[in-house]
């Protein structure tokens, strides 16, 4: 396994010992330039997140001039209020969110299951569509809505359009778990005498579980790092995190932004690895 | 976000049509018609009843709003719509009306849309040529390294995508590290200005998409059999003739699905160049956003909205056009992959 990490500028000893391993013609699948391209492609997808999380403990006001270490802009960050008030209407949004599109979703991917045709293809269309739609025209079409009918801007907003978008999210995991079950469970557990609501209770939801809680992670991260809508929706009183980072990047930059930034970015990760795990195990 | 809806929906048919031709979708080898019979304690179609009517009401209704809108005059006070029905917001993108109600032509918002087209262009290109050597190391890499890899280029999606855009204000700044490392190696006396230029608006939008260009190209290459590319070898053909003659026609329809699924988000992006171009490589969405926001005047931002929903359209059916089979690829290699 060692051999195969070893770097494009690897001894041709150790390329030829790797490819006789690999098989007759392994060595063909190759590309020259491939590798190292690989290589520079995965330091460009990171490095950007790199020197946010390195920048974070610079004790340099000027962002991007290293002075020291130090950790005082996150005890700054986390100490500041509007920053507190921000994540509480972040986590609050993003729960329930989270609960709510989950719940939808469930349904969504069970019912799609027995949907006629034309059905299926107009409830994918619906489904696809906050995937598709430009950001913007989705933050400003649900702006102009809840305007028109007179729905205070703010947190509970905010909510309701993550909703919308957190479904596609929520339903995929579960729509993947809920393929992979045999029919002749259920029709075992009915020929055992258990009725529609003791089957969904006792076969669909266990078997569901680790999809909803993927979905529910994903659907989680999405709308806790969500900007543009929050940011249209947000009103006087409903600052999420995201947009209180946005005003910080607008006015001043210092590393406090940074510090914030580093919080989001491992939360984020942690919450995608987890439900990573969940699904890829079963696969 | 923004992405492939059909894609969604042709993946879904797709599995009926094929149903054990995914070999990463163990669970699609159960006959597609005993999975669509009504079944004991299967649900039936109402439990999906709840989304659908949610998804109408948040999703689709906003879009007929806005369409709604862009006919209607602008309010007084700028904030919503005067309900009078009006063209005036779609002249608007061509003239501009003088403060003694002269009309006259206004190139500025068709250069906008023109950039927009131009950056997006850009930014699939970039991502194409930087995607296709990736997306084949991945498809050559043992199947237990793969999954892992695949995932770890799957990671920066899920990360917040203003503190991706915003990570490149430090990176291209004037004390920025490109800067310090150019100056520390004696190359430049001076910094280089990237930051607020047009060019960091396409570095912000190339390092957003560039997962959309590379999950559908691997999907495609990973199904790609490399007893082909022995059989040219063997014919006595050289790499790049193997690669350009044999690979790449079979990773076609990824390459178009990436083509979609980066051109299509890029051209409606909003962060990129409202952090990096500093208003110097404005977009459709930055124009949308400032009539809702300072320039207040609803009407034609619903218009500019229409405008871009309609050529996201038109790029769609022309994509599908050229290639039914990719935006199936697209299903495989994009969300699906990523979720």
């Amino acid at each position: 396994m060692t051999e195969l990490d070893a770097p494009a500028g690897a001894t041709t000893r150790r390329g030829t010992a790797r490819r006789a391993r690999r098989g007759v013609g392994a060595g063909l699948r190759d590309f020259p330039t491939f590798r190292a391209v690989s290589y520079l492609v995965f330091a460009f997808l990171y490095l950007p997140l790199v020197f946010v999380v390195a920048y974070s403990f610079n004790s340099n006001r000027v962002v991007s001039v290293w002075r020291g270490f130090t950790f005082s802009w996150y005890a700054e960050v986390l100490g500041n209020d509007d920053i507190q008030r921000a994540l509480i209407n972040s986590l609050r949004i993003a729960f329930i969110a989270t609960i709510v599109s989950v719940i939808l979703a469930t349904g969504l991917a069970i019912g799609l299951l027995t949907m006629a045709r034309a059905g299926r293809t107009f409830a994918w269309t619906l489904i696809g569509a906050p995937l598709i739609i430009p950001e913007i025209v989705f933050a400003i079409g649900t702006l102009a809505l809840f305007v028109q009918s007179r729905v205070p801007l703010g947190v509970n907003a905010i909510t309701l359009a993550h909703i919308a978008f957190c479904i596609p999210f929520a339903l995929l995991p579960i729509r993947a778990r809920l393929r992979g079950v045999d029919p002749a469970v259920y029709e075992a557990a009915a020929d055992l005498g258990a009725n529609e609501w003791t089957i969904f209770r006792r076969i669909t939801m266990p078997l569901l579980a680790p999809g909803i809680v993927a979905g529910a992670l994903l659907a989680f991260i999405i709308s806790l790092d969500d900007f543009i809508v929050s940011y249209f929706l947000a009103g006087p009183g409903g600052t999420t995190l995201p947009v209180y980072i946005f005003g910080m990047i607008r006015n001043a930059i210092t590393p406090g932004v940074n510090a914030l930034s580093t919080l989001m970015l491992v939360a984020s990760i942690l919450i995608v690895s987890l439900s990573y795990l969940l699904t890829r195990k079963r696969r | 976000m923004g992405a492939s809806g059909t894609a969604l929906e042709t993946s879904d048919s797709a599995t009926s049509d094929s149903a054990t031709s995914d070999p990463r979708a163990p669970e699609s080898r159960t006959p597609a018609s005993a999975r669509r019979q009504r079944q004991a304690g299967q649900g039936s179609w109402w439990n999906g009843l709840p989304g659908l009517v949610y998804l109408v009401a948040l999703v689709l209704l906003p879009l007929f709003i806005i369409l709604v809108y862009s006919f209607l005059s602008r309010a007084k006070l700028g904030v919503g719509v005067k309900w009078q029905f009006t063209l005036t917001p779609y002249t608007e993108l061509l003239y501009s009306e003088s403060l003694s109600g002269g009309r006259s032509f206004d190139p500025t918002y068709l250069q906008i849309i023109a950039n927009s087209f131009w950056y997006a262009l850009i930014t699939s290109v970039v991502c194409l040529v930087l995607a296709i050597p990736i997306a084949m190391w991945l498809a050559t890499r043992p199947p237990e390294r793969r999954t892992a890899l695949v995932f770890a280029v799957t990671i920066p999606f899920w990360t917040s995508l203003l503190i991706r855009t915003y990570s490149f204000i430090i990176i291209l700044n004037d004390n920025g590290p490109i800067n310090g490392a150019l100056r520390g190696i004696g190359l430049i006396d001076e910094p280089i200005s990237m930051l607020y230029t047009p060019f960091a608006t396409v570095v912000g939008l190339v390092y957003t998409f560039l997962p959309f260009m590379i999950l559908p190209i691997y999907a495609s290459a990973e199904r790609f059999d490399f007893r082909l590319a022995e059989a040219a070898y063997d014919l006595g053909a050289g790499k790049w003739t193997v690669l350009r003659r044999v690979v790449l026609p079979s990773v076609r329809p990824g390459v178009i699905a990436g083509l979609v699924l980066v051109f299509i988000p890029a051209l409606g992006s909003y962060l990129a160049p409202e952090l990096l171009g500093g208003g110097k490589s404005s977009m459709i969405a930055n124009v949308i956003a400032a009539q809702f926001g300072a320039s207040r005047n609803w009407p034609f931002g619903a218009a500019l909205s229409v405008l871009l929903l309609v050529i996201t359209l038109l790029v769609l059916i022309i994509f599908a056009i050229v290639a039914k089979r990719a935006s199936r690829a697209a299903g495989r290699g994009g969300w699906e992959a990523l979720l």
